[in-house]
């Protein structure tokens, strides 16, 4: 089995006899409310998703994250993990319950430091941009000055009202592939419904190894991403009708989006390598946003680590079409077409405009199955 | 009141760490030895609250067998 990054798989949520004295220590400590990208990065840090970090980043992490792309002590890490203050009053040294926005306590926070960072440097350094209509940097615009770091126990996990039976954990994927007898696997990352050109990728991917989970995210995303659960009752019927079930896995990433493009498709694969697979499948512009990366910039910044450093292995496609003249999916490195009137390819607006009107795009490009879950969702938005 | 207090180490361990620090993003040898002993200390304390902390394995075959029964009755094995 692939070891997690940095050698060993984190846990970080309390137990037994732990768990009971760190509860009597959360009732006294200050309560800070989490807002949901920190909820599910607490979460992320618990399960040993992210390992091999154990709590919130201090300034020196963050600082050589935003500059190297590496942790403080070299390992590669692309993107923060920090916790903003909400007007606290604080010590270092002391201890602060962490609870969710309806005052769920979550977990508890050993404060080892408080510190400012800029934040212009932080968007500049990890998304590429300061643009405000970037939606990372709106995010680093929307919270407080302060960071709160040090290490982080998790006391209770958050609860959901979907999904549930497909949370599993870096240790129950691990242990799920031993079981199946896949040494090899490929994660597929995504935050949209599965259309035909996923479906080739993954199954392309599949040929070469002994499994696949697709791991969507269901943690946080724009307003006008597709919601986390119709996408699981697209990617429930694509896998029960299209895919070979002794060979797939449906398993849930409960991260946020960051849209940070090519440090976020590096973010991914660690993450995944923490999951236990060991290869994922990155397409061009993975988590990218508008047009702030350059096509090929998710796939580019796996070059500038060793394999080693990295561990998972990036299995980097074109996207893919519908080829009218081989009658198949293809990509621009397979296809026989090379007229742009022979390769199916909708648009995300042009897709959403056929959903809304009511029409099914052609089956070349998504599941007539697909399209009726979307079909409905759309609908059912536009009655409330 | 001045919240820093000064620390004596050895000069060539001092010239070690200047060099071992080069681009990594510490932008002093006093950068780098707070965080190794932030680092060291806060290990110290997580120890002294959960003994095991470090030590035990990632899954024990207890949880290896409560992880199955799980994945049994979710419909993955």
């Amino acid at each position: 089995m692939i070891a997690a990054h940095g050698g060993r798989l984190v846990n970080r949520i309390a137990e037994g006899d732990l768990r009971t004295e760190l509860l009597a220590k959360a009732e006294k400590a200050p309560r800070l409310t989490l807002n949901s990208r920190e909820v599910s990065d607490l979460e992320m840090l618990g399960i040993g998703a992210l390992s091999p970090l154990d709590g919130f980043m201090g300034s020196y992490d963050l600082g050589s994250v935003v500059k190297s792309c590496r942790l403080a002590n070299g390992t590669a890490w692309p993107l923060p993990v920090t916790l903003s203050n909400k007007g606290v009053a604080l010590e270092e040294g002391s201890d602060l319950a962490l609870v969710d926005a309806a005052d769920n306590l979550l977990g508890i926070l050993h404060l080892q430091e408080k510190y400012s960072f800029d934040k212009d440097s932080e968007a500049q350094g990890c998304l590429g941009t300061t643009d405000e209509a970037h939606p990372g940097v709106q995010y680093l615009k929307s919270i407080g000055d302060e960071y709160l770091a040090g290490p982080v126990w998790v006391l209770n996990m958050p609860t959901y009202d979907f999904a549930n039976e497909h949370r599993l954990t870096p240790r129950e994927t691990r242990v799920l592939f031993k079981a199946r007898g896949w040494e090899t696997i490929v994660a597929f990352q995504t935050r949209n419904p599965i259309h035909r050109a996923h479906e080739y990728l993954t199954k392309c991917a599949l040929e070469l190894v002994d499994g696949l989970m697709i791991h969507p995210l269901v943690g946080e995303t724009k307003s006008d991403d597709t919601p986390a659960k119709v996408r699981m009752d697209c990617y429930e019927t694509l896998l029960a009708r299209y895919y070979p079930a002794d060979r797939t896995v449906l398993a849930v990433y409960p991260q946020a989006m960051r849209y940070a493009g090519p440090r976020e498709a590096m973010f991914h694969a660690l993450i995944r390598k923490n999951y236990g697979c060991t290869h994922i499948i990155i397409g061009r512009d993975h988590a990218g946003v508008g047009s702030y990366y350059g096509t090929y910039d998710a796939q580019e910044i796996f070059e500038n680590f060793s394999t080693e450093e990295i561990g998972i292995v990036p299995m980097k496609f074109e996207h893919a079409f519908w080829d009218k003249v081989a009658g198949a999916m293809a990509s621009n490195k397979t296809a026989a077409a090379t007229k742009p009137e022979d390769k199916i390819f909708l648009s995300g607006t042009k897709v959403r405009e056929m959903l809304t009107n009511g029409e099914r795009p052609p089956v070349e490009f998504t599941r007539p199955e697909v399209a009726d879950i979307l079909i409905d969702a759309m609908a059912s938005k536009a009655t409330v | 009141m001045n919240n820093k207090v000064t620390l004596k180490i050895p000069r060539p361990l001092y010239e070690r760490i200047q060099q071992v620090i080069g681009d990594s993003g510490f932008s002093s040898p006093t950068d780098f030895i707070v965080f190794v002993l932030r680092d060291l200390v806060g290990d110290r304390a997580l120890e002294k609250a959960n003994p095991e902390a470090d030590v035990r394995p990632s899954v024990t075959n207890d949880e290896i067998a409560e992880i199955r029964r799980k994945l049994e009755n979710l419909g993955y094995l």
